[in-house]
């Protein structure tokens, strides 16, 4: 007799969201990127297709930094000197959107200035994160929306402290926005109705629910995010945005990936141990529901898309 | 499936005696249901109703065990998602050799010498399988036996060959594989015979669901499912499949433990392969490479999904000596949740400088969460610098706080005045440069 396999038949599923405006569309990039829409959990094939795939997004700086890996140093070389090479490089290591991270180093117009020169580097789309004090991101992701009107670049990184300012800009000049909260159903649902109560639609939000690395509370931003993807499913609206996840940020921080001397001998090869850190964090994440991946090195994209490939794959 | 209440009056002698300390014996199966008592509190329960009622309490996954000079459980599993409850046994990583294979002994000696400590906790492989592929099935099965104590996997598909080998491994529960619809009989007898478990392999849940029953009426209970599937996708919806089977249709001929071989498309894909295993419901994790990376890797990833999500790691607080402190070293101050404490404490111990570490109380919480939760301010370090006697210990009355909450270094003066406050390094790993610089 046939087994009959159960199916889950959810009222609820997640908006799309699309980064980056083509000529067409008013922009510059030379594709777009729409990610969400799902109608059931992550790749369930049997129950409906994944609409849009995850994407990889590669993170890279407007300044060479130096508290990077030197693992990293030695695949960006020279690239890290110069926003555009490096853009046009991380998209040569397959990446679908870049990152461009600013420093606190960075005056409004050397930030614009990066950000027009990445822009013409690549077509493809573009997400901006400020260096993460609430007011020089202010002042630094205003002149960047509006330098980039119509781009529909996304502006992060967007938390309760600032999200008005961000929300404001980004409405004004037809961006979409990365709402970040640490790790908390309840909390990610107060910033989006705060994010769409001022009148920015709601598929203009990704939500960024916050990770931990590999060893360093994965476990918490993984149950979080099934936790956030089965409210979506299950009708609640607040939840239904794709998720962003930071895994190349997170596990470049643990001493696994950064420190190849002075650690115990059963951690093994450092290259290989580093590459894994972050492949593995981010294999966590794409199980649990993450739509951006925002990786670091070019191997663990390589692997992080290879697998995405044969998850989606009927 | 579990009873309910009604259902399980039906079977009490119903004659409300009382001597299990309940009213009526409808009260007593209600509180049967609701698992809060045992149903041995009943001495009047008929031998038909005890199995029935057994059977029924059976967990939708059987608990199957391995067992050597080491054990490995795999199943009893409750819920499809960690934050339901939690995910109980963790998978247990194998490494497979093959028996044509002149080093296999040599490598399995390697992997079971292995040992990598995370956060305080050792982890190790935990058993090997060996594949028989022409060689000497038998003798390599003895040379990895005496290589390591852990418990085996035999994989072969001639079953007088699977008898000799589990023939050496007498009082042990190794797992064989694989029977399938061609030769389940005889599988099944040499796994009743030897005791050992039994892997099925079948191409669709249908065929495994049949497969298993079949092995069932032959007396074997211990049965592993080995779902098939070509890539990451089919894995994971077979793998979801028989689970919600398993725990939410209470589909007893899925209610098995499965095993994964993550090599089976290539050592590049294998650490992806594994990782999604670990996270989607893998009982056992067969992996063909051994590197002490990829294996630190891999057990960290299944501590962490199989940590229970209503506790957080934690470590007793208290004042910590490393490296054999004297009244003039300094005290850093931390915080109790493990991942945090080991972060500091290995830092310290690592660059052999003698240290006191106070960790306060901080209901388990990393340094930032902690004080962002209230549970790690001025007040509750000052109080551990006090209950625990710091001053007592040292001649130079001086603390060092983490480097994120350098914010509390003020109040913290307040709550301790004869103290000086200092603020540390944001990371860990810059604390023993800051000691050897700023600390003199
Ligand atoms: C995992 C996590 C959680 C977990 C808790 C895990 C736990 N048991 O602590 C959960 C999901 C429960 C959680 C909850 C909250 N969190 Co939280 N969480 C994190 C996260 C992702 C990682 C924290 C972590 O484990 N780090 C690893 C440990 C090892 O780091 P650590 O303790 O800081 O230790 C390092 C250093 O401090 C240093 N160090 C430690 N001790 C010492 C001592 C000395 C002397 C020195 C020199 C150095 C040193 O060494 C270590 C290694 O370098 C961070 C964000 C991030 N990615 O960092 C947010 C974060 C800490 N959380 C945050 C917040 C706000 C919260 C909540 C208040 C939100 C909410 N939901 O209400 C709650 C509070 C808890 C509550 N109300 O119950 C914020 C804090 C914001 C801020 N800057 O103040 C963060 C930074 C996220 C963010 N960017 O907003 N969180
Ligand atoms: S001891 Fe047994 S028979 Fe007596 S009341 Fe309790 S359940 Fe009923």
């Amino acid at each position: 007799m046939p087994i009959e396999i159960p199916k889950d038949k959810w009222p609820g599923s997640v908006k799309k969201v699309t980064l980056g405006a083509t000529t067409a569309e008013g922009g510059t990039r030379s594709r777009s990127v729409t990610v969400g829409g799902q109608t059931t959990l992550p790749y369930l094939l049997f129950e409906a297709p994944t609409p849009n795939k995850p994407v990889v997004a590669i993170e890279i700086k407007s300044h060479k930094p130096d508290d990077w890996s030197p693992l990293l140093g030695e695949v960006w070389g020279d690239a890290m000197n110069d926003p555009a090479q490096w853009a046009k490089k991380a998209e040569e290591a397959g990446a679908d959107i870049i990152v461009l991270a600013l420093t606190l180093a960075d005056s409004p117009e050397d930030a614009v200035k990066a950000v027009k020169s990445v822009l013409g580097a690549t077509g493809l789309p573009l997400i901006v994160w400020g260096p993460g004090q609430a007011e020089k991101d202010n002042d630094l992701l205003v002149p960047i929306a509006e330098a980039t009107k119509g781009e529909k670049i996304m502006l992060g990184i967007c938390e309760d402290k600032n999200y008005r300012t961000i929300v404001a800009t980004a409405m004004a000049n037809g961006h979409v926005v990365q709402a970040r909260t640490p790790m908390d159903v309840n909390l990610a649902k107060q910033l989006n109705i705060l994010i769409t109560d001022m009148g920015l639609p709601a598929d203009r939000v990704i939500m960024d629910p916050t990770t931990g690395a590999l060893g360093y509370g994965i476990e918490y931003g993984y149950s979080v995010m099934e936790r956030l993807r089965l409210a979506a499913l299950q009708g609640d609206g607040m939840t239904q945005l794709p998720m962003l996840v930071t895994p190349g940020f997170e596990a470049w921080k643990a001493k696994e990936s950064k420190v190849g001397e002075g650690v115990p001998e059963a951690w093994g090869d450092w290259k290989a141990r580093a590459i894994h850190w972050e492949t593995l964090t981010a294999m966590a994440l794409v199980e649990s529901g993450a739509d951006i991946i925002v990786l670091r090195h070019p191997e663990s994209v390589k692997r992080v898309k290879d697998a995405v490939e044969e998850l989606v794959a009927a | 499936m579990a009873l309910s209440g009604i259902q399980i009056y039906k079977m009490l002698p119903q004659t409300n005696c009382k001597e299990c300390g309940f009213p009526t014996c409808l009260a007593f199966a209600m509180k049967l249901a609701a698992k809060q008592v045992e149903l041995s509190a009943c001495p009047y329960v008929s031998d038909a109703s005890k199995k029935q009622l057994a059977e029924s309490a059976a967990p939708p996954i059987r608990l199957v065990t391995l067992k050597a000079g080491t054990e490995v459980k795999a199943g009893n599993e409750v819920v499809m998602f960690r934050h339901e409850k939690t995910f109980y046994n963790k998978p247990g990583v194998f490494i497979r050799v093959k028996a044509s294979d002149a080093d296999a002994a040599k490598k399995v000696a390697a992997a079971d010498a292995y040992k990598v400590n995370y956060v305080g906790m050792d982890f190790v492989i935990d058993g090997f399988a060996v594949e028989a592929d022409g060689g000497d099935f038998v003798g390599a099965v003895k040379a990895v036996r005496d290589a390591t104590k852990r418990p085996l996997i035999l994989i072969a598909k001639d079953v007088a060959l699977l008898d000799s080998a589990l023939s050496l491994l007498a009082g042990e529960s190794a797992l064989i594989y694989s029977a399938d619809a061609s030769n389940y009989e005889a599988f099944a007898d040499v796994a009743k015979k030897h005791k050992a478990s039994l892997v099925v392999t079948g191409d669709s849940l249908d065929a495994l669901a049949d497969l298993t029953q079949k092995i069932q009426a032959k007396g074997v209970e211990d049965i592993v499912l080995d779902l098939g599937g070509k890539n990451l996708s089919e894995w994971l919806q077979r793998s979801t499949q028989a689970r919600r089977l398993a725990i939410k249709s209470n589909f007893r001929a899925l209610g098995y433990p499965v095993i994964f071989f993550a090599g089976q498309n290539g050592a590049a894909k294998e650490p992806v392969y594994a990782a999604q295993a670990i996270s989607k419901y893998a009982g056992f994790v067969v992996l063909d490479t051994f590197t002490p990376e990829l294996a630190y890797a891999l057990l960290v990833l299944r501590e962490n999904i199989y940590t229970d999500p209503q506790k957080p790691i934690q470590v007793q607080p208290g004042i910590y000596e490393i490296n054999s402190p004297k009244p003039e070293s300094p005290v850093l101050i931390t915080t109790n949740f493990s991942i945090t404490y080991f972060a500091v404490a290995n830092e310290v111990e690592g660059s052999g400088l003698p240290a006191w570490l106070v960790v306060c109380d901080a209901e388990g919480m990393s340094v930032l969460t902690a004080w962002a939760a209230g549970k790690f301010d001025a007040e509750r370090i000052a109080k551990a610098i006090k209950s625990f006697n710091v001053a007592d210990k040292v001649s130079k009355k001086r603390v060092v706080l983490p480097g994120h909450v350098a914010v509390l270094s003020g109040e913290l003066e307040a709550e301790l005045p004869d103290w000086e406050i200092r603020v540390g390094p944001r990371e860990a790993v810059d604390l023993p440069g800051f000691m050897k610089q700023a600390l003199n």
